[in-house]
């Protein structure tokens, strides 16, 4: 399967993004972000790092580069995209999540292991998790601090759209109800806080409980069509 | 062409850190008088626009680019040479 990682100028993890999908049986396809061309991917992944310098507010600038245009139309379509930290801060931005991220509680750039409750395996990104246990995976980011108004947030919590949640005592940046991560009301388009693709090399990094983001959406395209 | 002054703040709502983190400061340097400290952007820019286009061009730019109306609100004036902040 291809899929698409987008380089902004900026942009820090596109290549760990590539290594993650690469490692788990993929083909990652670098997708440049003054190009309105998705190259025929099947998905997509929104990196993190400091797109545009994050200059205005972070993900503002990206979300009117030309690719997110092809984005747009791709999730619209039912396309899988997975917004990770800035590429969630983005997707916020440009309408296909709710709600933004905000200046950290606390006001420090946290970089640290977080425990995470896979809360929603029902979509391209999440289903290998189905029945795991809680994951932990990597946060760093100064902007993190999820927000919504009380109507968003309790019709994300009623249509089950709330994927990755801080475990208690594991929210590193006051976000609303402890979230980490949410979809949109199609499912597929998925955007978290913490880095899955930091935590798929027990080598490296110590641990792999961010495989399955990878493993999930690589089982998709292995599915048998109608499935 | 008109000089336009945009204010932006987080809606009052949100809670805003870095204004709490200066407040915190006030105290020990002897502000002993200063309360609900909120710390936004200010923008100034020109527009070469007049009139009802002026407003609907600014308003645009404003809620389309400029702030994000889920967690920003602002105000805009035009603005003379001598009101620049950056004198």
């Amino acid at each position: 399967m291809r899929v698409g990682v987008v380089s902004f100028p900026g942009s820090l993890d596109d290549h760990d993004a590539a290594v993650a999908v690469q490692t788990c049986g993929g083909e990652a396809v670098t997708l440049w972000h003054a190009d309105a061309d998705l190259k025929g991917v099947e998905a997509v992944i929104l990196p993190g790092g400091f797109s545009y310098g994050d200059y205005l507010r972070c993900g503002a600038v990206a979300h009117r580069a030309p690719v997110m245009e092809a984005i747009a139309a791709f999730a619209r379509d039912g396309g899988p995209v997975l917004g990770i930290c800035n590429g969630f801060q983005v997707l916020c931005e440009a309408g296909l999540l709710p709600g933004a991220l905000l200046r950290n509680e606390g006001l420090r750039f946290v970089c640290r292991d977080v425990l995470l409750d896979v809360e929603a395996t029902d979509t391209p990104w999440t289903r290998a998790y189905a029945d795991a246990p809680p994951i932990v995976v990597p946060a760093k980011h100064g902007e993190g601090r999820y927000h919504a108004d009380e109507r968003t947030l309790d019709a994300l919590e009623a249509d089950r759209r709330v994927v990755v949640r801080y475990a208690p005592g594991n929210n590193p940046n006051g976000s609303a109800r402890d979230i980490a991560g949410i979809c949109n009301a199609g499912r597929n388009v998925v955007g978290l806080m913490p880095h899955p693709e930091h935590a798929v090399d027990p080598v490296l990094m110590g641990g792999e409980d961010g495989r399955g983001f990878f493993d999930s959406i690589l089982e998709v395209a292995a599915a048998p069509t109608g499935a | 062409m008109p000089r336009i002054a945009i204010d932006v703040l987080l809606k009052r709502e949100i809670l805003d850190p870095q204004g709490r983190a200066v407040e915190q400061a006030l105290p020990g340097l002897g502000y002993d008088a200063v309360s609900e400290v909120r710390v936004g952007k200010h923008l100034e820019l020109l527009i070469d626009a007049e009139g009802d286009e002026l407003d609907a061009q600014v308003e645009k730019l404003c809620a389309d680019f400029l702030t994000n109306p889920v967690i920003e609100s602002y105000r805009w004036r035009v603005i003379g040479d001598d009101e620049r902040a950056d004198a």
